[in-house]
């Protein structure tokens, strides 16, 4: 009886290596879970990583750069002709970026623009950061320009230069540009929810 | 829509129905003033050039709504061959062009810097004049640059009253 129950085993065993061999897992048995859907994640941590979707996007990275070069494009490639932030981030002495940036996307040229077309400040860089390290940059009053939190929520869902990231308009080619993966409306929601309770950032 | 701009000191007013339409059009094909040239239409290679308030601006990307009530010149406005600008006496001196398209746009652009920094390094020059010269003029242009803005603070000098 033993010895029957031995030799069970044994074949479940043999049988079950077998099967194992003979499969294979591929990439697509996996899911990855996004920030956002984690469990354990409280409504504010949420609307934290909504928000963070939007600010991470190169609609937003590009006008932040860590060098002094905007950037272009979903690349984020450095800005044609060697274009630079100059000392007022506006460009240089008589070439500026309203030398071809208007308050308006051009429908024609394919030249973006919005109210006070510029860069961030050079302390204001996101370029390089994850999305933790963005959103403690952007809250961080040394690095900020000393803008309060009304301030950084009005900069966020009031200021046109921010929202022209969800009407980006068309390229050179006439193509529309990519925006951000979630709606204006929806970012909008997120952002004053994460200020609302208390613009905590998640831990990593 | 109706434009008023002031274009090379006399006042001009435009009947547009697309108020998109580039001002270089409207300077080149509804007034004549055939000097600002087209090259690229999408605000890369600068022969547009011209004036909007002193300030350079593409005209190609610049739709007329933003010219209303602001003050335009263009290289006809710049100075004329009885009474050259600096920027065109030194063009003049230096032998710059060579077919000649991309010039105006360049003394358009050179003009603008010489008003914000009337004596300009090398390296304010690479910054600010980034115009496009399919015939590689850049050498001689450059030397005209340096030599337009000895003539314009000389003029200037000789135009400044004196205190006796
Ligand atoms: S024609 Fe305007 S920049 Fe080329
Ligand atoms: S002189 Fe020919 S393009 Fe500049």
């Amino acid at each position: 009886m033993k010895t029957k129950s031995y030799i069970l085993i044994l074949f479940l065993l043999m049988a079950g290596f077998v099967l194992a061999s003979m499969y294979t897992p591929s990439e697509s048995d996996y899911v990855s879970v996004p920030p956002s859907k984690k469990n354990s994640e409280t409504p504010s941590d949420v609307a934290f990583h909504k928000m963070m979707d939007v600010l991470t996007h190169p609609r937003c990275v590009n006008c932040h750069p860590n060098d002094h070069v905007p950037k272009q494009g979903i690349e984020g490639d450095p800005h044609d002709f060697g274009m630079s932030r100059g000392e007022n981030n506006l460009g240089f002495e008589a070439t500026k970026c309203t030398t071809c940036h208007q308050t308006e996307n051009n429908p024609y040229s394919g030249v973006p623009g919005a109210p006070h077309w510029s860069l961030a400040p050079h302390s204001m860089q996101w370029q390089g950061l994850d999305r933790f390290e963005i959103a403690a940059s952007m809250m961080d009053t040394e690095r900020n320009g000393g803008r309060t939190p009304e301030d950084i929520l009005h900069h966020l869902t009031e200021d046109k230069l921010v929202l022209w990231a969800f009407h980006p308009g068309v390229d050179a080619k006439g193509e529309p540009r990519e925006v951000p993966p979630v709606s204006k409306e929806d970012y909008i929601k997120a952002v004053e929810a994460w200020f609302e309770n208390g613009h905590v950032i998640p831990s990593n | 829509m109706k434009i008023s701009m002031q274009i090379n000191g006399q006042s001009h007013v435009v009947e547009l129905t697309d108020e998109y339409t580039p001002l270089l059009w409207v300077i080149r094909d509804m007034l004549g003033l055939k000097g600002t040239k087209f090259g690229c239409g999408k605000a890369a290679c600068g022969a547009c050039t011209l004036h909007v308030d002193g300030e350079a601006v593409r005209s190609c990307s610049y739709p007329v709504k933003f010219a209303d009530g602001k003050e335009i010149t263009t290289i006809e406005g710049l100075g004329d061959a009885t009474n050259p600008h600096p920027v065109q006496q030194a063009w003049i001196e230096e032998i710059v062009p060579q077919c000649g398209y991309c010039q105006p746009g360049f003394m358009m652009a050179t003009a603008a810097l010489l008003d914000k920094i009337p004596n300009p390094t090398d390296e304010e020059i690479d910054d600010n004049i980034i115009n496009v010269c399919r015939c590689g003029t850049y050498y001689r242009m450059r030397k005209a640059i340096h030599l337009a803005a000895e003539k314009q603070s000389a003029l200037k000098t000789t135009n400044e009253p004196t205190n006796s």
